[in-house]
């Protein structure tokens, strides 16, 4: 080097406010951005799955259904994306992009922290419970974070996020939308209120607390589906069976699960608007009593039996569509149904839509869409890289958990929050989160697409600290983590074997 | 373009990570569940304005602290000021109390609302604390960065009248004129302690020597508040009646700082030599080291 190169070895970092001026071979005040001969480099600690040998013994041996006759995955590592680091906003290579064999196909995997501005949050919230009135705007501290969407089967969904709360609104309302997010994506419990409806407290893989009460059970099925379920096992042991349900309540004598079975009429009347033979909608109100009603007391959708069929003596059961609540009658002298303590025999088939139903949940997707500076750190033709993953040639995956890619333009991806290594998400004040993504694809699709060939290293050099070629960022020091065994594999060989676009998740 | 501040909750669900540049912060509070998280809020929010109102001050941050200095205008700043003062006119910029300044702020962020019952912010190991009640603080010291073998291990609790911490030495990440391994100090507040630490490592030195390498810092760091002053960069074995008289300068220093009311304690650390100056109380128990 000659006398005048001091100075030119010296360098300014801009990485952060501070703007240091760092010599040759050391790092700036942060310890974290260095001098590397005159380059830029990053040192940061990053995650990185291993697939050890008692983490893919597991699920061999104890799920041998799912063995496709593809090889077994070797002793393998992942570099996630947690903690890679991002080269937002510019047009840099990512931080990361390495090259693997799985087989004898070359890989490689593209490993970038991606700044969602355009994100949001699905809430699946296990419950018959009318929570509040749809589209109803949903709020956290008072502010409005999103809004309550449709209601699915024994679930109701929340849309929580999206860019018109983030960056639309308030300055506090974007802060406050953007942390319920995080808290969110980050499997916190999380206080949500719901205008002219309930406060849900929210937590990823938990059961919602909904006004106070946590819910256990996720119904078996609507009031209709319930009666063509059990039907048969209630024959001969009860005159009449009527599952209250806000959505559909169902009645065993004139529903059609019934009718093949010969189920005698009873000359039950049910206040309500009849669907279909045995299938009433709107028998209440939506609320917290039986069945997401509003009742309290099952007789109150009951009009006076038909005096012609209905005979005293005869016996009624009525349930709700989780098992819940349940009562038994007999009919008196004036057909007027009077509760009695429920015969010995009922009580199994009682029972047996209690256990019938799953655990109730909270159940959260993160949804964001891959924006422009991402895709730039993956290839030069952004929308080659959109081609390739709707072509199903390169995988996403968010922390190695698999995603859900939206048809359409754009990556607009879906992903289980609790798929992810735990607190994967962080943030940034624009307002924005923080999330991991990684693009795996076979070399040659990635040099189609326009991938950052120049820029490839070997994962092992990666794992071992050796700088990628944009010098970007030192692998120093990393967190090694198993897998999470219900995710697949994403460097599995059925991902890459074959070139034609087909889905083998399918 | 710079990276922008972020912020995260740490693989342990509780405790908050907040970086920006240089700044790393592990804060944890103790609390009512929305307690924390309203003072995790409040505390992230508040953390995004730090850098960019230090860096608009910097060039008086990096100069050395006179009577005629101009006065800061960030709350950060002038907390910075206010510990390095009372050392004029030994030389010392505002950036010796640079850590435990944003330390000592961010938890007056988090303690705002005064329901916490215990709370920390640990900025690279200036750390300020606050307890309430009956909450203490247990703290282990090292005496060797480079080892970081735990010397002994202390409680604090709130009658002791001390809310930061702060360690400087020469395996830290700023650069030290002196040659001492450790010197933690406890004072009433982390900025406090920050800066004396600083002072009292850079006594710890031994002259006329070849056994100690010291460059001009701003060889190390082109834009060094220590300018072209020499510091530490290599140390040989001492013999060690050469270390012990090193030690005690930085003791004779510390003395004086406990005598003037602006610190309460101090280890001094310098190859296997450990020196406890101050309430002995706090900082001996526990620890297995020959005093």
């Amino acid at each position: 080097m000659s006398e005048n190169s001091s100075s030119s070895t010296k360098i300014r970092c801009d990485a952060c406010p501070v703007m240091c001026y760092i010599a040759e071979n050391k790092s700036g005040a942060c310890d974290r951005y260095a001098n590397e001969n005159g380059e830029l480099v990053r040192v940061d600690p990053l995650t990185i799955i291993e697939y050890d040998e008692e983490a893919h013994l597991v699920p061999f041996l104890t799920d041998e259904t799912d063995w496709d006759g593809s090889i077994l995955p070797k002793p393998d590592s992942f570099i996630t994306a947690v903690g890679a680091g991002t080269t937002y906003p510019d047009y840099k290579p990512a931080p990361f992009i390495v090259s693997s064999k799985v087989d004898d196909i070359d890989i490689v995997t593209v490993v970038t922290e991606g700044i969602y501005s355009y994100c949001g949050v699905k809430v699946k919230i296990d419950t018959d419970r009318h929570i509040g009135p749809e589209t109803s705007l949903v709020r956290a501290k008072g502010e409005p974070v999103g809004h309550v969407t449709t209601g699915e089967y024994g679930s109701q969904m929340l849309s929580i996020g999206g860019v018109n709360h983030l960056t639309g609104g308030s300055k506090k309302e974007g802060r406050i939308t953007c942390s319920t997010m995080l808290n969110l994506c980050n499997s916190e419990a999380v206080e949500l209120s719901i205008d002219d409806g309930s406060d849900i407290i929210v937590q990823a893989g938990k059961p919602p607390i909904i006004d106070g009460y946590v819910e256990k059970r996720m119904r078996v099925g609507c009031g209709s589906a319930t009666i063509g379920m059990f039907a048969t096992q209630w024959k001969g042991l009860v005159d009449e069976v009527v599952i209250v349900d806000d959505h559909i309540t169902g009645v065993v004598s004139e529903h059609q699960a019934g009718k093949v079975i010969d189920w005698p009429d009873t000359g039950i009347r049910i206040n309500g608007r009849k669907s279909t033979p045995g299938r009433y909608f709107q028998v209440a109100e939506p609320g917290n009593g039986w069945g997401g009603t509003d009742i309290e007391n099952p007789l109150e959708i009951l009009d006076d039996f038909n005096p012609k069929i209905a005979s005293p003596g005869q016996s009624l059961l009525m349930i709700s569509t989780t098992g819940d609540q349940f009562a038994y009658f007999e009919l008196d002298g004036s057909l007027v149904p009077i509760q009695k303590k429920i015969p010995e025999n009922l009580e199994k088939p009682i029972s047996i839509i209690t256990d019938n139903c799953e655990p109730a949940l909270c159940t959260v997707l993160f949804i964001g869409g891959a924006g422009g500076s991402l895709r730039a750190g993956v290839t030069e033709n952004p929308v080659l890289l959109t081609r390739s993953v709707k072509n199903m040639l390169t995988r996403v995956t968010c922390g190695g958990a698999p995603t859900y890619i939206w048809p359409g333009g754009g990556i607009t991806l879906m992903v289980d929050v609790t798929r992810m290594p735990k607190n994967s998400f962080g943030y940034v004040p624009t307002p924005a989160l923080v999330a991991p993504i990684e693009f795996t694809m076979r070399a040659e699709d990635y040099k189609a697409l326009g991938g950052h060939m120049d820029y490839i290293q070997p994962t092992e050099e990666a794992l071992q600290g050796i700088l990628g070629p944009q010098n970007d960022h030192i692998l120093r020091s990393d967190i090694r983590k198993t897998p999470n065994l219900n995710n697949p594999w994403p460097r599995d060989y059925k991902y890459f074997s074959q070139t034609k676009k087909e889905n083998p998740d399918a | 373009m710079h990276n922008l501040p972020q912020s995260g909750i740490l693989n342990d669900g509780n405790r908050l990570h907040l970086n920006h540049g240089p700044i790393d912060l592990i804060i944890e509070a103790f609390g009512d569940h929305e307690v924390v998280r309203s003072a995790y809020e409040k505390a992230q929010i508040k953390f995004n304005h730090i850098l960019t109102e230090l860096v608009a001050e910097l060039s008086i941050l990096r100069a050395p602290v006179s009577p005629t200095q101009k006065l800061l205008k960030s709350a950060i700043g002038l907390r910075m000021q206010e510990a390095v003062y009372p050392f004029h006119p030994t030389f010392v910029t505002p950036m010796a109390a640079v850590a435990g300044a944003i330390a000592d702020y961010m938890l007056s962020v988090l303690c705002e609302n005064n329901k916490l019952r215990k709370a920390y912010v640990n900025n690279g190991g200036d750390i300020a604390i606050y307890l309430r009640d009956d909450e203490v603080f247990n703290i282990g010291i090292i005496t060797d960065l480079k080892t970081r073998a735990i010397w002994g291990t202390t409680t604090i609790t709130h009658i002791d009248n001390i809310n930061g911490i702060a360690t400087s030495g020469r395996h830290g990440r700023s650069h030290s004129l002196g040659i001492a391994d450790a010197v933690t100090v406890l004072a009433k507040n982390s900025a406090q302690a920050d800066a004396a630490a600083t002072l009292i490592a850079n006594a710890v030195d031994v002259q006329n020597t070849t056994l100690v390498k010291k460059i001009p810092a701003n060889e190390l760091s082109p834009d060094s508040d220590l300018a072209n002053q020499l510091v530490t960069v290599d140390v040989a074995k001492l013999p060690q009646k050469l270390a012990e008289r090193a030690v005690a300068q930085g003791c004779d220093r510390a003395v004086d700082y406990i005598d003037r009311g602006l610190i309460k304690a101090a280890t001094i650390s310098l190859q296997g030599i450990v020196e406890v100056v101050g309430s002995r109380h706090i900082l001996t128990q526990n620890c297995n080291a020959k005093i």
